[in-house]
């Protein structure tokens, strides 16, 4: 592995093998990772090597390679969990955040959410952790609620939050920590301190934290988190749901099938402990291993340095973006209380033509609603564009992006 | 130098798109979006004689949509209902006389979708 504890940042761009591609004659940019981060080789090759030399299904054979693939796998695991500073039994792996909700409000919120219960939700959701919620609510005749974002600074209200606890229906909160359009970074702690006293369980969707910040899971002491691989600089098609003990274990299965039992009669079966039974189905074992050396990855840079330059990316972006004319920025004015990620609306173009004029010039940021349409409601847009960053971008990306933003402008004749 | 995608007539009816509005009363109208963007588009209608006698479309979009739109609206004016339930993706790409890329297909679509749907009540995409 590169030693990137002693390298700036932005210099393990050599790290990452797609950065070399060149976009429309121009040398790629990317600042589209909070809708999906790049991966360094460290990642490719361990999952390319797992493919030529280790692969067999886990916990099944007996044979040696079998017995290795389960070890690369679990092992991947241990060193996932105490990344998020959880236990590894009570670590499940899920093929993504969207699944891991799915996964508790199919098998936690069918049991606890009944007829004149709320889930609680925010504005600032992305549809993963509305959809799912949704479909529970319509089902169990519960309500859905969504705590309001503040318009001018896109943070949410705590009194809020209490005045509807007061009102003793709540069984969930389910929240993200970073929104992935607004960048804010919400009081974890604070609000699953105030629901617990108000007997609600809490989600935390770690989609955008887990790939930006330290993220200690048994601190903010949620009921459940859920992150992603592919924004962690790990592959796709694997996604994780950390949980407490004995909710997983008063919980009912989620999905049936192999993996998941301790013993299957002609009519009924038990289950398998924690986590397999959760895990129904051949794992996602290559998955596990690239997201393995992911974390390990973030973890020898260290989540605090990569904070900083996050922080540092995003405070330049927030200084030099209003020099572009008819710009509009959303989120928290204040770096500190966001994560790295922009989003902005440029008056007279629409979002899907800004990011198609950057694109010509090789920067490739996102554009439309984020998965997030309640929120663009509450903005009072359709659509936003929105530049994040991650560990291999520069202040000299953030250069790009304002000369594009400035060319796209020319070509709208603006 | 006039850009290839975005070309002076396109960016005009961008932003002075004709038949834009409201229509009151109509006698047909659909409204619709695009679910990769969340752009929507609504369109309503006064028939004559089985023909689109005016219309107005309203909403909001991108200007490869906003265009396509205004582009289509004089074209659909005084054409028969019938005919309009028949218009296939090629009729307005080839109005719209650009390049369209894949991406940005349902983009250049979403304003016959719209007047299809309301004409024929099949709103599904325009092949």
């Amino acid at each position: 592995m590169t030693q990137v504890a002693a390298t700036p940042l932005a210099d393990l761009r050599a790290d990452f093998p797609i950065l070399e591609r060149v976009e429309s004659g121009h040398p790629l940019v990317y600042l589209d990772s909070a809708s999906s981060s790049q991966k360094p080789r460290q990642v490719i090759e361990a999952m390319d090597s797992y493919y030529r030399h280790s692969h067999a299904n886990v916990h099944r054979g007996t044979y040696e390679l079998a017995r290795e693939a389960t070890e690369l796998y679990e092992g991947a695991r241990e060193r996932i969990a105490a990344f998020a500073g959880w236990e590894t039994a009570t670590t499940i792996f899920t093929r993504n955040v969207t699944e891991a909700i799915n996964l508790v409000a199919y098998a936690w919120g069918r049991e606890h959410v009944g007829e004149g219960d709320e889930v609680l939700i925010t504005e600032m959701e992305h549809h993963s952790n509305i959809v799912p919620w949704q479909l529970l609510c319509a089902e169990r005749g519960a309500r859905l609620r969504y705590l309001g974002v503040c318009p001018e600074d896109g943070t949410l209200s705590l009194d809020e939050l209490d005045a509807v606890l007061a009102e003793g229906r709540v069984k969930l909160v389910s929240v993200a920590h970073i929104s992935n359009v607004l960048g804010t970074i919400n009081p974890v702690e604070q609000i699953v301190e105030r629901a617990h006293a108000a007997n609600a369980l809490v989600l935390v969707d770690g989609a955008q934290a887990v790939p930006q910040m330290p993220v200690d899971a048994a601190a903010i002491d949620a009921d459940f988190y859920a992150w992603t691989g592919h924004k962690a600089l790990g592959p796709t098609g694997i996604g994780v749901l950390h949980g407490r003990r004995e909710t997983l274990e008063a919980m009912r299965p989620f999905l049936g099938g192999g993996s998941m039992i301790a013993r299957v009669e002609r009519d009924f079966s038990t289950w398998a402990e924690l986590p397999l039974k959760f895990e129904a189905g051949t794992s996602p074992i290559a998955e596990a291993v690239g997201l393995g050396v992911a974390i390990d990855y973030l973890a020898e840079i260290g989540m605090e340095r990569v904070r900083a330059h996050e922080l540092e990316l995003t405070a330049y972006a927030l200084e030099r973006l209003p020099e572009v004319e008819g710009i509009t920025l959303f989120g928290p004015p204040d770096p500190d209380g966001r994560g790295g990620v922009v989003s902005f609306a440029l008056e007279g173009m629409h979002p899907h033509d800004i990011s198609e004029l950057c694109g010509r010039e090789g920067v490739c940021i996102r554009a439309g609603h984020h998965c997030a349409q309640p929120l663009m409601r509450c903005l009072g847009v359709a659509a936003t564009a929105r530049a994040s960053f991650s560990v291999y971008n520069a202040r000299e990306d953030v250069d790009r992006l304002l000369d594009a933003l400035t060319k796209a402008r020319k070509v709208f004749e603006l | 130098m006039s850009d290839a995608l975005y070309r002076d007539y396109i960016l005009d009816h961008y932003k002075e798109p004709r038949n834009f509005g409201e229509l009151e009363p109509h006698d047909l109208e659909h409204h619709d979006h695009n679910p990769l963007c969340g752009d929507d588009l609504g369109v309503h209608i006064r028939v004559e004689d089985g023909r689109v006698a005016d219309l107005r479309f309203h909403g909001q979009g991108c200007a490869i949509s906003q265009a396509a739109a205004s582009i289509a609206s004089d074209e659909l004016i005084g054409m028969p209902v019938e005919e309009v339930g028949r218009l296939d993706a090629d009729w307005v790409i080839d109005l719209l006389g650009i390049d369209i890329s894949p991406t940005r297909r349902k983009c250049a679509l979403l304003s016959l979708k719209v007047m299809r749907g309301a004409t024929t009540g099949d709103a599904s995409w325009p092949e």
